[in-house]
C-alpha cells in the first residue's frame, strides 16, 4: 500500500517535468512564430504602402521600379522620391518610438509610461517649433541635425520635470497626470508661437505640429537611420542590465548593475529616440505604450533581449499601418498620424489600466 | 585578530543621508555562521543590512568580506559573493518562477545574459533544493508568499554567494512555511558553508537558528552574543521595553501578563500537567496560586510568568513540611482547588496530602 502511494507523486513529478519541457520548447516556438509573423506583416505593409496612393501601380511595376528597371519616369520618382522615404521613415521612427516607450516603462516601472503621455514629445515639439520659427524668421531653413538637437533639448526639459515629480510622488497615476499637464503647457506655448508666426511659415509648421510622416527626404531618412539604428542596437546590447533593472533597483544593484549610470543612460537613450521622432514627424501618440504592451503579451515574456527587437519591429508595423490609413482612408485628404495611432493606441492604454487596476 | 574572520565590520557607523543612526557596529563572523539581528521595529535593523549590501554608504568604519573591504569591491565582483533577499517586492512582469531564479545567474552570464547549459542546471538544482521545481512554469506573481520566498531563496543560491543577507524573510509566512524556509536555509548553510546575516521578528526561531545574535536598539548595538546570552528574560524584556506581559526564556516565547489580585483558585500541578490549566485561567483573567512545584518542573517555568503566587521546592528534593504548610495556608485562602495530577510519587508525596485536604475542605473542583 505504502509503496504504491509513494510511487504516485514520482509519476506526477515526471509528468509535470515533461510538461515543463514541452512548455520550454513551446516558448521557443512562440518567439519564432511571433518574429516571423511580424516580419511577414512588415513586408506586406511595405508592399501595400508602395502600392497605394493617388497613382495606382501594379506589383509588377513596383518590382521593376525597385530593381531599377522602371520605364516610366513619373512612377519611378513617385516610388523613389515620395513613397519609399516615407515608408522608411515610418519604419525607423515607429521602431524608435516604441523602443523609447519600452525604456521609459522600464525606468518608471510603469506600463503606461511613454514619451507622449509623459509630455516628453510635447516638450520636444515646443522647442522644435521655437527653433523653426526663429530660423525661418531670419530666412534660414533648419537642417535635420539642428531639429533633432532642438527636440532632444525639449525632451530633456520635460523629462527633468517628470523626474522631479516622480521623486516626490511614487504613484503611476500621478506621474501620468503630471505628464499630461506638462504636455498641455508645452502645447499651449507651441500654439501661442504658431499663432504669431508669419503666415508663410505656418503652413509648414502646422503640418508638422499635427504629426505626419509625409515630406521625408532621403537625407532625412539618412539622418534618422544614423541616429536611431545605432541607438536601438545599443539598447539591445543593454538587454542584460535592462532585465536586471526590471526586477527593481536594489536587486539590480545586487546583481552588479551601476544603477546611477544606468539610469542616466536610460533617460538619454529614450530621449534621443523620442526626440528624433518628434523632430521628423511631430508628435505621434500612444505608440510607445501600445506596442511594447502588445509585444510582451504576444511573446509572453518581458525579457528585453526579445522585447527590444520585437518592439522595434512592432512599432514599424504599427506606424506603417497607421500611416497607410492616414494616407488612404480619406484620400486625397490626409489625416494626421497622431489621430490614427490614437484610435488604435488609446483603447490599449485603457485596457492596460483596467488590467492593472489593482496595482494603480 | 579581526582579519581572521570571514566577514567583519570595524567601527561601522550606518545611517541615511550622512546622518548616523547606529554607531560603531562590530560584527565578526566565520564561514557557515548565521547572525541574526533582533530588536524593536524602527530600531535600524534594515539600515544595517542595507549598509552591508552597499545599498547605503557607510558613514564611518568598514565592512570586510574575506579580507577585502566591501566598499572597494566592484559591483560585479561583489555580486558573485553577496546575494540579497529583501522585503522590497520584486517587480516582475510575465516572468515564470524559473525566469526569476535564473536572474541569479546574472553575474556569470555573458554580455547579453543568455543562459548556458551549466546555468540552466544550476537553476534547476537550486529550485530542487528549495523544493520548488514544480513551480518553474508558474507566473511569479501568481504564487503564495511562502512559495515566493522559496523562489527568491533559490535565486539567491543560484548566485553562488558566500554571504547572504536576508531582511525579515519569514515575516509574512505562516508557521509551516516559516519552519520550512528556515530549515532549508539552515541546511544550505551547513552544506555550502554560507555565511548568513538576517533580521528576524520571531524570537523563538531566531534563538534556534542563530549562531550569533545582535540586539539593535538606539544609537549603539545594545547587546550581542550567542543565543544563550541574549535570550534571557531580562535582556529581551529590556530590549523590547516589555511592560505588558513578559518573555519566557525557558519556552522562548512571549507571555501575556499574569492576572492581578488575590489568588482565587489553587492549582495542584507538576510534570507539565498544569500548563493548560494555567493558560486557561490566565485567559479568563482569574488570579491563581499553584504548588507545590519543583524548580526543575516545566510547570514551574510557566507558573512563574502566569501565577500570582508559586509555592516551590528545590529540584530533586521531596516536598518539605515547610513548603507543604505554605501551600496549605494559601489553599485555605482560595475558594476553589483544582488538582491536575492523577498519580503521585515519592518526591511529591505531600501534594497527595494537599489533595486530600482540599477534598476535606470541600473546595475541590473538577478539572477545567
Amino acid at each position: 500500500m505504502n509503496q504504491s502511494r509513494e510511487e504516485k507523486p514520482e509519476k506526477g513529478e515526471a509528468a509535470r517535468a515533461s510538461l515543463g519541457e514541452i512548455k520550454t520548447k513551446g516558448r521557443g516556438r512562440r518567439y519564432g512564430a511571433a518574429f516571423g509573423i511580424l516580419l511577414l506583416i512588415l513586408l506586406l505593409l511595405i508592399v501595400w504602402n508602395i502600392n497605394s496612393g493617388s497613382v495606382d501601380l501594379s506589383p509588377e511595376e513596383i518590382f521593376q521600379i525597385i530593381f531599377g528597371r522602371g520605364r516610366d519616369e513619373t512612377s519611378n520618382s513617385i516610388v523613389w522620391q515620395i513613397r519609399l522615404p516615407r515608408i522608411l521613415s515610418a519604419v525607423i521612427l515607429g521602431g524608435a518610438l516604441s523602443v523609447s516607450g519600452f525604456l521609459l516603462q522600464t525606468f518608471f516601472h510603469n506600463p503606461i509610461a511613454g514619451p507622449f503621455v509623459l509630455g516628453i514629445s510635447s516638450g520636444a515639439k515646443m522647442v522644435v517649433a521655437l527653433v523653426m520659427i526663429f530660423l525661418l524668421s531670419r530666412g534660414l531653413t533648419a537642417n535635420s541635425w539642428i531639429l533633432v538637437a532642438a527636440a532632444f533639448f525639449g525632451s530633456m526639459i520635460s523629462m527633468g520635470f517628470v523626474l522631479i515629480i516622480s521623486k516626490k510622488v511614487d504613484k503611476m497615476s500621478v506621474l501620468v497626470i503630471s505628464g499630461i499637464m506638462i504636455s498641455y503647457i508645452c502645447s499651449a506655448v507651441t500654439d501661442f508661437v504658431v499663432t504669431f508666426a508669419n503666415d508663410s511659415d505656418i503652413v509648414n509648421l502646422h503640418n508638422w505640429s499635427m504629426g505626419s510622416f509625409s515630406g521625408a527626404s532621403w537625407s532625412n531618412v539618412a539622418v534618422m537611420a544614423i541616429i536611431v539604428l545605432p541607438v536601438t542596437l545599443l539598447v539591445f546590447l543593454m538587454s542584460k542590465p535592462l532585465g536586471a533593472y526590471q526586477l527593481g533597483e536594489t536587486y539590480a544593484q545586487n546583481l552588479g548593475v551601476n544603477i546611477h549610470l544606468f539610469r542616466i543612460a536610460l533617460i538619454l537613450l529614450s530621449s534621443i529616440l523620442s526626440a528624433s521622432v518628434t523632430a521628423f514627424a511631430g508628435p505621434v501618440s500612444f505608440v510607445g505604450i501600445a506596442v511594447p504592451y502588445l509585444m510582451k503579451n504576444a511573446l509572453k515574456t518581458s525579457k528585453p533581449i526579445l522585447v527590444v527587437p520585437a518592439c522595434f519591429l512592432g512599432g514599424a508595423v504599427f506606424c506603417l499601418f497607421c500611416d497607410l490609413l492616414a494616407r488612404t482612408v480619406f484620400a486625397p485628404t490626409e489625416l494626421s498620424i497622431g489621430s490614427v495611432t490614437a484610435v488604435f493606441g488609446a483603447p490599449i492604454v485603457i485596457l492596460i489600466m483596467i488590467r492593472r487596476r489593482k496595482t494603480l | 585578530m579581526a582579519g581572521d574572520f570571514f566577514f567583519y565590520t570595524d567601527q561601522m557607523t550606518v545611517g541615511y543621508d550622512g546622518k548616523p543612526l547606529i554607531r560603531k557596529i562590530k560584527i565578526e563572523l566565520n564561514r557557515g555562521e548565521i547572525l541574526t539581528l533582533i530588536g524593536p521595529n524602527g530600531a535600524g535593523k534594515s539600515t544595517i543590512l542595507k549598509s552591508i549590501t552597499g545599498q547605503l554608504c557607510l558613514i564611518d568604519g568598514k565592512a570586510c568580506l574575506d579580507g577585502q573591504q566591501m566598499g572597494k569591491m566592484s559591483g560585479k565582483e561583489l555580486s558573485k559573493r553577496l546575494a540579497v533577499l529583501l522585503t522590497e517586492r520584486m517587480k516582475t512582469e510575465l516572468m515564470t518562477c524559473e525566469d526569476v531564479v535564473a536572474t541569479g545567474r546574472y553575474p556569470y552570464t555573458g554580455n547579453l545574459g543568455i543562459l548556458g547549459w551549466e546555468d540552466r542546471e544550476k537553476v534547476e538544482s537550486a529550485m530542487k533544493l528549495v523544493h520548488a521545481w514544480d513551480l518553474k512554469d508558474r507566473d511569479f506573481t501568481a504564487i503564495s508568499d511562502g512559495q515566493r520566498q522559496r523562489i527568491l531563496l533559490a535565486r539567491a543560491i543560484c548566485q553562488e554567494p558566500e554571504l547572504i543577507v536576508l531582511d525579515e524573510p519569514t515575516s509574512f509566512l505562516d508557521v509551516k512555511h516559516k519552519l520550512e524556509f528556515l530549515s532549508i536555509l539552515k541546511n544550505m548553510v551547513r552544506e555550502k558553508k554560507l555565511t548568513v546575516i538576517m533580521s528576524l521578528h520571531e524570537l523563538d526561531l531566531a534563538q534556534k537558528i542563530s549562531d550569533q545574535v545582535i540586539c539593535v536598539k538606539g544609537e549603539w548595538i545594545w547587546k550581542s552574543g550567542t543565543p544563550e546570552e541574549i535570550f534571557t528574560q531580562d535582556s529581551i524584556c529590556r530590549l523590547y521595553d516589555i511592560t505588558a506581559g513578559s518573555y519566557n526564556a525557558a519556552f522562548g516565547c512571549a507571555e501575556l501578563a499574569a492576572p492581578q489580585g488575590e489568588p482565587q483558585i489553587f492549582v495542584i500541578g507538576g510534570g507539565g500537567s498544569g500548563l493548560m490549566v494555567y493558560r486557561k485561567l490566565q485567559r479568563q483573567g482569574i488570579p491563581f496560586a499553584t504548588g507545590v512545584l519543583h524548580k526543575n518542573d516545566v510547570d514551574y517555568q510557566a507558573a512563574i510568568h502566569l501565577a500570582s503566587r508559586v509555592i516551590s521546592e528545590e529540584s530533586f528534593e521531596p516536598i518539605s513540611q515547610f513548603a507543604y504548610e505554605q501551600a496549605l495556608q494559601q489553599m485555605s485562602r482560595c475558594s476553589q482547588v483544582i488538582c491536575c495530577l492523577d498519580t503521585f510519587g515519592t518526591m511529591n508525596e505531600r501534594n497527595r496530602k494537599l489533595l486530600e485536604e482540599a477534598r476535606r475542605m470541600g473546595k475541590l473542583r473538577e478539572k477545567l
